[in-house]
């Protein structure tokens, strides 16, 4: 009895990783970092760890979980609450639909893909900020981090791939 | 056995399809629900930000430290090379600032005798909360920053945030133990301003870059390259004086504004209460005591 519980309990914590592990990048990106101009622009790191575990363990981290993990984005950001939840699905969505594409694809073809979503999630989020302030909102900066946010991915991912292969085998 | 639990897979599998597509619509939907009930109901959300931020804060509190010590080092690092120009420079300017101080210590007598012959009323001494910042959002849509202090240490939403160079933001959400401010360069961020010495009147208007527009001015003034911008303290919501920032800019697009404060170097802030009360208020006096965290940010009542 005590070995299989132990067994579920571990099980368990393993499976709460990629939800958890989002949550952690989503306060991550909110701790302010002073180095040069890098505290008014931030990845969206938030954004790679849902395309990533969409792709590869979508039942770990389940649609619900990516709508509060947006909803605490956008509050800890101070955007209009519903914003980044909105985004989130939308991606989430998105690449469920293309699973099929993105399966045993090489990791290239990943960040592709990432750049292709993130470039619309970037831009959506433009659009909805501006709707909700009734102005059309400055994107300069929202250029600069969807290139930032970018170049951070293979590093995030390459994190994630590892933590899949050493805690996430069973799926 | 296996056959009927094979069959009943293949009847459940579109069921469960059907009912995970409609759960995900359905937040879909409750997302977007949630951005038009922000633009509703303003005070609900901005309480329901408060509360969250709040159970976050002592996290980002720890986390911030060990962060803060890290960009320190990294300032320490980038300055040690600039030691010998950056003395230079400083020891020119103290030169000039003790001029300056000779200068301004012989005003602030002038200006008490002619107060004194005025009989004039100064405005309220302000008393200062010191908090240290443990979120800057680093969004590219939003322009706020979460500090460590609270109602409890006595922050009331619309006090004015300082650093040292000048004006930052004011306090836009109060939770218990954290607080949101909204920076001048956000896009929602509105101040009301005098201009250079003619004292022009102005809004200042943050537009989510580091760079801020004056609107507003009345036809006829003009204003130049140079000319300090100082809060004018009208609408009660800051306090007058305040220094902003300068007028980097003017032309056909607009005035612009560079403002003092630099968002990146932002630590510590000082929020000023000059007993003010506030941005929004209702026109009725408030009878009784109520608390800071509803009461003095109420909806203006019909």
């Amino acid at each position: 009895m005590t070995p299989s519980l132990w067994h579920r309990i571990d099980l368990l914590a393993r499976q709460l990783t990629p939800s958890m592990l989002t949550l952690i990048l989503v306060i991550i990106s909110v701790v302010p970092i002073r180095i040069l101009n890098f505290s008014t622009v931030v990845p969206l790191l938030p954004l790679m760890s849902v395309y990533h575990w969409a792709i590869f363990r979508p039942r770990l981290l389940p649609a619900y979980a990516v709508f509060l993990i947006g909803i605490l984005q956008d509050i800890l950001t101070g955007s209009p609450i519903g914003v980044n939840s909105f985004v989130f699905l939308l991606v989430y969505g998105a690449v469920l639909s293309q699973k099929r594409f993105f399966t045993g694809k090489s990791f290239f073809i990943l960040w592709l893909g990432f750049s292709l979503i993130a470039a619309g999630a970037s831009g959506l989020n433009w659009l909805a900020v501006s709707i909700l302030n009734v102005s059309v909102v400055e994107f300069h900066t929202a250029v600069f981090q969807y290139l930032l946010t970018l170049g951070f991915f293979p590093a995030v991912a390459w994190v994630f791939l590892c933590w899949q292969r050493t805690f996430l085998r069973l799926d | 056995m296996k056959r009927s639990s094979q069959s009943a897979h293949r009847l459940f599998q579109p069921i469960r399809g059907l009912s995970q597509r409609f759960a995900y619509i359905s937040l879909v939907v409750s997302a977007v629900g949630l951005m038009v009930l922000g633009k509703i109901d303003v005070l609900m959300m901005d309480s329901f930000r408060a509360q969250v931020t709040d159970a976050v804060a002592p996290v980002l509190d720890a986390l911030s430290r060990p962060a803060e010590s890290f960009s320190r080092a990294v300032v320490q690092v980038r300055q040690l090379s600039h030691l010998r120009e950056e003395n230079a420079r400083l020891r020119q300017n103290d030169a000039r600032l003790m001029q300056w101080q000779t200068a301004a210590r012989n005003l602030e007598a002038e200006n008490k005798i002619l107060r004194d012959l005025l009989n004039f009323k100064p405005g309220p001494d302000p008393s200062f909360i010191t908090a240290r910042i443990i979120a800057d959002t680093g969004g590219a849509f939003a322009h706020s920053l979460i500090i460590n202090a609270g109602a409890r240490d006595g922050v009331i939403k619309g006090q004015a945030a300082m650093t040292g160079h000048g004006l930052a933001g004011r306090v836009a959400g109060v939770g218990s133990r954290s607080a949101r401010l909204l920076l001048i360069t956000d896009l929602n961020s509105r101040i009301p301003v005098l201009v250079g010495d003619s004292r022009t009147r102005a809004i200042l208007a943050g537009n989510n870059s580091d760079r801020l527009k004056l609107v507003h001015l009345p036809s006829g003034e003009s204003v130049n390259p140079g000319d300090r911008v100082v809060t004018s303290g009208h609408g009660g919501a800051l306090s007058p004086g305040l220094p902003v920032g300068i007028v980097t800019m003017v032309d056909e697009n607009g005035i612009v504004v560079r403002p003092f404060v630099l968002r990146p170097r932002l630590e510590y802030i000082r929020l000023l209460d000059f007993g003010l009360d506030g941005i929004v208020k209702g026109p009725l006096p408030q009878i009784g005591h109520r608390n800071s965290k509803g009461g003095r940010v109420g909806k203006p009542k019909p």
